[in-house]
């Protein structure tokens, strides 16, 4: 199933997805009590074909970094698959990985503790090559190729992070996921710690590199507004559940989940007028506080935030369903709409 | 992802400077005298005691009867034992058992601990629990007992000895070990080579074990000093090498015995045992202060100028005032030059800027609170007509708190894991307000309803890491709250936050100021916060104010070229509108402190530089009681340029991530 199947078109199913996740469950521990606790990730699909960028968004908590890291193998899965190109890599070793090492690559959200201070951008860039058993003459060339196809000089490689400013980083960062040319990245919150001159630099560069190379980005991010410029379908997620996801400009410009609407009306707009308004929409819906108890097991994880809160959403997990353009998991989808924040006048 | 913030790595092995700079000159340990000398000592030791039978005037067992327990003269430098051996030759031979001893219990402590300790913090919890307690009880082995019963086994084999030392001393070393690897691992660049499919012997071997060399290093030399002294008390006990062989130990056995009738005879054999010792320690010493020696400062507050006399009274409606304010690092570069803002009561001014603008330290420099070594030089802020420039650390701890409070980024630094949340606001309402302890608990109770919280005696109970971050800042607001401040400053309060919950605590901020006439200074990096907040706003760029003006007018109608760009690389764009292909950018970084051009410090990023901009020259006034620093403002406006997003495909050009 795909987190987008309501919009898909023949043309785009036709490109074989390069990612499928399909119904990922991960717990941690292993303890009696972990295993009572409900799940941090919950029955999760999605999928990416070439070119293409999915936006996984969702507050701390969410899962979404977890995802990635069970793509990645860095955290097993508990139940579920992760294809490859086709290719279950769900209970791939890190050693079997490495020849999907050239596939799937990582840029990481912190550009500072990504890197080794204590070796040279081109010791970096080359290591990943060595172990595809590129010789090393070769392997550092197409280290320097990679930091120019970034906007980065090539006597980089001769350098120390050190010497680096938090954005050229994280070009490198880049530099290090693209050097064997992959398939798919996964992007961990690649600009939340970047300035916002910086993050526009490295946003547009992802765009660039996605574009001229079709690439497929797993995009994790907490920014609604950011994950809006460059994705084009986008998960949303709380606490380990998907609660809508669907082509990007309909979920973000009109939400079908309660929870995607406290989202898009909480992030900030630096246009006074319009930030006022939208402020006085926002604390009209009544959406309670964050620091309310824990959701039932059994129900909504949304529910005891959530203003249209009835008693199947508390007794009952709602599936995820067609809702406008996109999938819901919402009992009472059809009247999210009226939630909405009014249009500036 | 989380990476811890402050690991015990990162104290001790922190960036490693630039190369270039180990290279020049001696290494950083040996900048320090202590680490200089006992490295010295070391040395000279080492080879003096494994050169001896080379250069020694005596052999060991050449005796001189006629000069027994002679004092130090020409024919013997250090004199002589109660059988007339030199004491020179003797200290020196003794030397080369002692010293390789402690480093083989040295390498096999390391062989084994450090091993095990990677293993460890590489498995994960179930491998790192059975080791752990293995340690544990190896550690609960009394070390001495067991090394006589491993002599009375295998007799004096020194060496043996001491590798069953070591043996026993590695459950030390993995308990220190650990700790640093785990740190160590917590870093994004061993999962990026784990993602890379290197193997776990090489993530090893080049990601974590040079982030811990400082550390095991530091933990080396403690431990050859260790080694020392234990092998010493082997001697002394008769477990070393056997007359006429000599040992340190047993040398200082033999001493004590004339401790009356020759007191030196314990000199020369205590001094090379103490000395090695010593030095052993003053190395770790120095290896250890790597990062705090290159960090301290001289503590300085130098004489400012003061506000220039032109400056008139304060203006009436304002609270606060602040006039040229400069901060600078002492005998340092500027941090911040010729800030000038005021604020009115009940009002919210916003410092926005990208990082190392000076916004942080602008605001911290209201309160006294800057970092050692950095200090105001110039300027005044006028808090209610008085100067808070110059005034002693006691004069402002009356301020601090009582009328000017501060909430962080990070809301867990203003609160103390040790001390539950109801001790935290107690003590500062009973000290500020005079309170009962009856009453300091109700009004503690009402601070927590005034700041949000739906059940203050669950919050009251709690300790800070019980709550959530939202949860905290609330507390870390009503912490500030107890002293009835009038004015706020907010250091990024919404940064580390969830959006739905940065929204609450912005609606929370805008209640106090509306409720209890609180006027708030709140730094920013985010322009969609500022314009949720903020009645005025000042826009930072490399240490100076480029526009200010109110909210609407700065953020609306940006006439610094600066803020333009900074609102166009915003990727929110209005409701309604489509989003661009790509954003605007701008080139290159912020100039750091320091290297501030005199004219612009804009002008080699602003795409509408022109050479006029290279000269000094003064803010200009706009945005009605605001003003803005671009000398083209007029010219810009008629032409109604505007920061562009930028091209497809600009980012791949070479070089398109360095600066012009």
């Amino acid at each position: 199933m795909s987190a987008a199947s309501g919009t898909r078109t023949t043309e785009v199913a036709a490109a074989a997805p390069a990612l499928e996740v399909t119904d990922l469950v991960v717990r941690y521990g292993t303890s009696r009590k972990a295993r009572l606790a409900p799940p941090a990730i919950d029955r999760v699909t999605f999928d990416i074909r070439p070119g293409e960028t999915l936006g996984l968004v969702g507050e701390s908590g969410s899962g979404k970094s977890t995802i990635g890291k069970s793509v990645l193998g860095l955290q097993p899965p508990t139940s579920g698959t992760v294809l490859l190109h086709g290719r279950d890599i769900t209970k791939a070793s890190l050693k079997e990985r490495r020849g999907l090492a050239v596939d799937l690559r990582v840029v990481f959200q912190d550009p500072y503790s990504s890197l080794n201070p204590s070796r040279t951008i081109g010791q970096t860039l080359v290591e990943p090559l060595a172990v595809l058993g590129v010789r090393r003459a070769e392997a550092l060339q197409r280290a320097r190729a990679t930091l120019e196809s970034v906007g980065l000089p090539a006597d980089a490689a001769d350098r120390y992070p050190a010497q680096f400013s938090g954005g050229q980083r994280q070009r490198i960062a880049i530099a290090r996921a693209l050097v064997c040319d992959p398939k798919v990245v996964v992007l961990d919150e690649p600009v939340s710690a970047l300035d916002l001159s910086t993050q526009a630099t490295v946003l547009n560069l992802l765009a660039d590199l996605r574009d001229q190379r079709d690439l497929a980005f797993l995009f994790i991010a907490h920014d609604l507004g950011v994950v809006r410029f460059l994705a084009q379908r986008v998960v949303v997620l709380y606490r380990g559940q998907i609660m809508e996801s669907g082509p990007v400009e309909p979920v973000t410009q009109g939400p079908q989940h309660p929870y995607t609407v406290a989202l898009t009306a909480a992030a900030p707009v630096p246009r006074p007028a319009e930030q006022a308004a939208r402020r006085e929409a926002r604390e009209a819906l009544g959406f309670r506080t964050a620091g309310v108890a824990a959701p039932a097991a059994a129900g909504c994880p949304f529910a005891p935030r959530c203003p249209l809160v009835t008693d199947v959403c508390r007794a009952e997990r709602p599936p995820l369903r067609h809702a406008g353009d996109s999938l819901s998991a919402c009992h009472h989808a059809e009247r999210v709409p009226s939630l909405r924040p009014v249009p500036v006048p | 992802m989380s990476v811890l913030p402050l690991d015990a790595a990162d104290e001790v092995a922190p960036e490693p400077a630039a190369p270039t700079a180990r290279r020049r000159g001696m290494p950083w340990f040996l900048r320090r005298p202590g680490g200089l000398l006992g490295a010295a000592w070391l040395v000279l030791i080492v080879v003096a005691s494994f050169t001896a039978p080379l250069w020694r005037p005596y052999r060991v067992d050449d005796q001189d009867l006629a000069h027994r327990l002679a004092l130090p003269s020409g024919a013997h430098l250090l004199g002589t034992d109660p059988l007339g051996r030199d004491l020179l030759s003797r200290v020196v031979t003794a030397g080369a058992e002692p010293l390789l001893a402690s480093f083989v219990t040295v390498v096999v402590a390391f062989g084994i601990g450090l091993p095990l300790a990677l293993i460890a913090a590489e498995r994960g919890r179930r491998v790192e629990r059975v080791l752990s307690r293995s340690t544990e009880v190896m550690l609960a082995l009394p070390l001495v007992i067991i090394l006589l019963a491993v002599i009375g086994v295998i007799g004096a084999q020194t060496y043996v000895v001491m590798a069953v030392l070591g043996v026993l001393i590695s459950a030390a070393v993995y308990r220190i070990m650990l700790g640093v690897a785990q740190s160590v691992r917590q870093r994004l660049y061993i999962d990026a080579a784990r993602v890379n499919g290197i193997g776990s012997l090489k993530v090893n071997l080049v990601h974590v074990l040079p982030s811990m060399a400082t550390v095991a290093a530091v933990q080396a030399a403690q431990l050859f000093g260790i080694g020392l002294l234990i092998n010493a008390g082997l001697a002394f006990l008769g477990f070393g090498p056997g007359e006429p062989q000599p040992s340190w130990g047993f040398m200082i056995q033999d001493a004590s015995k004339h401790i009356y009738d020759d007191p030196w005879l314990l000199v020369p054999s205590g001094l090379a045992l103490a000395l090695t010792v010593v030095a052993a320690n003053e190395l770790a010493d120095a290896l250890a202060h790597r990062a705090a020696g290159e960090r301290t400062v001289a503590r300085r507050r130098p004489g400012r100028t003061p506000a220039s006399p032109a400056d008139g009274a304060p203006s009436a409606s304002a609270v606060l005032e602040v006039r040229g304010l400069t901060v600078a690092v002492d005998g340092g570069p500027t941090l911040v030059s010729d800030v000038s803002f005021s604020l009115g009561a009940g009002r919210v001014l916003g410092l926005v800027g990208e990082s190392g603008c000076g916004k942080t330290m602008t605001a911290r420099s209201l309160l006294g609170l800057l970092p050692d070594g950095v200090s105001v030089s110039g300027g005044a802020i006028l808090w209610r007509g008085r100067d808070l420039v110059g005034l002693s650390e006691r004069e402002l701890n009356a301020v601090r708190g009582q009328e000017i409070a501060m909430i962080s980024q990070e809301p867990m630094v203003a609160l103390d894991p040790m001390f539950s949340i109801a001790y935290q606001l107690t003590q500062p309402l009973r000290r500020f307000r005079g309170l009962s302890r009856t009453e300091a608990r109700s009004t503690a109770v009402e601070l927590l309803e005034q700041v949000g919280i739906v059940d203050p005696a669950r919050v009251l109970k709690s300790f800070p890491h019980q709550l959530s971050g939202g949860m905290a800042q609330r507390v870390a607001i009503a912490l500030a709250l107890t002293g009835r401040p009038k004015l706020l400053i907010a250091d990024e309060p919404t940064t580390a936050l969830d959006v739905t919950v940065q929204a609450e605590i912005l609606t929370l901020l805008r209640d106090l100021v509306r409720e209890i006439d609180l006027s708030i200074v709140i730094v920013s990096h985010d322009l969609g916060v500022v314009a949720d907040l903020c009645d005025d706003v000042a826009v930072m760029y490399a240490g100076e104010v480029v526009e200010s003006g109110t909210a609407a007018a700065v953020l609306d109608e940006p006439a610094h070229p600066y803020t333009m760009a900074l609102l166009r690389a915003n990727p929110h764009v209005p409701e309604g509108a489509a989003v661009p292909v790509r954003l605007a950018s701008i080139a290159g970084a912020v100039p750091p402190p320091g290297s501030w051009p005199s004219g612009c410090r804009f002008a080699s990023r602003c795409r509408f530089a022109r050479d006029e901009c290279r000269k000094p020259f003064p803010a200009l006034p706009a945005h009605g009681s605001g003003s803005v620093r671009c000398i083209r403002v007029d010219e810009l406006q008629r032409e109604q340029v505007t920061w562009d997003a930028d091209a497809v495909g600009a980012e791949l050009e070479t070089g398109a991530g360095v600066p012009a």
